[in-house]
């Protein structure tokens, strides 16, 4: 017998794992709750907004060719699926190697492909089964979310010992990705003491806009007087956070200390009427359009800096 | 007869926080990151987000809407990019990209305000468009 490795391999331990439940072949089919049946197709079709009305109506589905009402095909997971205090039964593939890649450190899990095939429709009163198998485990992969591996299973839904449909499930299992650029080294600020109360504000998590307590002009950037009656004692007021772009650019060279390429910089008109600049996070650099509606997400630094950055309003 | 380079008409799914909710319901699907908006941010979601299962009935009512009820859908693939999030807006666009006798492979994408978020492949027969 070999002396254990003094490091045990992650990529080995994976893979062997896989080579075990692949081995096993196919888990003992699982029925689903229920048989086929109409509330949840009616549910299912309420939800998607599907108006096709062989689902709904047995002379539409006889008109179609059917002999009678029948389950929309993509519905063939619903019926069985965990539910609410659903757990994997021992012997399922996925659930398996599931666990031996978060003992490994994969942590994070993301569908990334279904494949569905359908044999034929299936009608209510039909009670459906179904089992898995592992088909593939690839990797360690360097993904845009981290290194991960792939795990693919396959599906089987049996009525009866007929197959009716067949799945291919590919999910990412992986390990969060560490930011993408040091956000330790992005660009300070100069804090004077006239915007000291704005970047105070930020690390508060609020945004503030000076005020002008003799004439009430609200002002930004911050400055030493009001531009409008010339006090020099000026207040603030707290922003709501929501605003509308009123021009942008996306920045795509040069490099930028602690930002990753490209990425947007917006003008925000705040809805109390001042306009602010901050980086628009969160958004495919395509669809920015000036007007579109923004709310603020304060981006933490550290225990001194924290930015003001901006997303699409949801 | 239905020719390759056929487009679909253009479908508008609002990813309202109740259509987000009521469609994981009605697959059985009891994810929190799927209901639960602060259980999805503390996953690191910006909200919760549409289901896979979801995903994959959107793009076989997208292709029926079009192909009428005498249709016979026989398989969807997907594949996913960015999430869903709950207030998106997505945009559903095809075209036909394979005939073969009675049976069309239909090229289905689904764009919302990130990005492409569903990437899709129907294989659908008796089509009446």
């Amino acid at each position: 017998m070999n002396a254990p490795a003094p490091y045990p391999n992650v990529t080995e331990t994976i893979l062997g794992a896989a080579e075990r439940v692949k081995a096993a072949g196919e888990c003992a089919p699982r029925p689903g709750r229920d048989p086929v049946n109409q509330p949840m197709i009616n549910n299912w079709v309420e939800a998607l907004g599907d108006d096709n009305p062989i689902y709904v109506s047995a002379e539409a589905a006889k008109e179609a060719g059917h002999d009678g009402l029948v389950a929309p095909p993509a519905m063939v997971q619903v019926w069985t699926m965990g539910g609410l205090h659903g757990q994997r039964t021992s012997d399922d593939p996925l659930g398996l190697m599931m666990g031996v890649l978060d003992e490994a450190g994969f942590t994070s899990v993301v569908a990334t492909n279904c494949e569905q095939t359908y044999h034929r429709y299936v009608r209510p009163g039909e009670e459906l089964a179904v089992g898995t198998r592992l088909d593939d485990v690839v990797g360690p992969k360097q993904t845009a979310l981290g290194e991960g591996w792939f795990v693919t299973t396959r599906n089987t839904w049996y009525s009866g010992d007929e197959p009716v449909a067949e799945m291919l499930f590919r999910v990412l299992k992986f390990k969060p990705a560490a930011p993408k650029a040091d956000t330790a080294e992005v660009l300070r600020p100069t804090i004077s003491v006239d915007t000291a109360l704005f970047w105070e504000g930020t690390a508060a998590g609020e945004l503030r806009i000076q005020h002008c307590p003799a004439c009430g002009t609200l002002r930004h950037p911050p400055g030493p007087m009001c531009v409008a009656c010339g006090d020099d004692k000026p207040d603030y007021v707290v922003a709501s956070g929501r605003g509308t772009v009123f021009s942008y650019v996306v920045h795509h060279h040069p490099k930028v200390p602690g930002k990753t390429l490209p990425f947007v910089v917006a003008l925000v008109e705040l809805e109390e009427g001042v306009r602010m600049l901050g980086e628009l996070i969160a958004v495919d650099p395509e669809r920015v359009t000036v007007g579109l509606p923004v709310s603020l997400a304060l981006t933490k630094i550290d225990e001194e800096l924290t930015l003001p950055c901006w997303r699409p309003a949801g | 007869m239905t020719a390759v380079g056929t487009q679909l008409p253009e479908l508008l799914i609002e990813a309202t926080p109740t259509f987000v909710v009521s469609t994981a319901l009605a697959t059985r699907d009891f994810q929190d990151v799927h209901h639960d908006r602060d259980k999805a941010i503390a996953r690191g979601s910006r909200d919760i987000f549409v289901n896979i299962l979801t995903d994959t009935g959107l793009v076989q009512r997208y292709v029926t809407d079009w192909a009428g009820p005498a249709a016979r859908v026989h398989a969807i693939s997907i594949r996913l990019g960015v999430p869903c999030y709950a207030y998106d807006t997505l945009v559903f666009s095809g075209s036909v990209t394979e005939v073969d006798g009675d049976e069309l492979t239909v090229q289905v994408t689904g764009r919302g305000q990130l990005g492409d978020h569903v990437v899709g492949t129907v294989r659908v027969s008796g089509v009446t468009a």
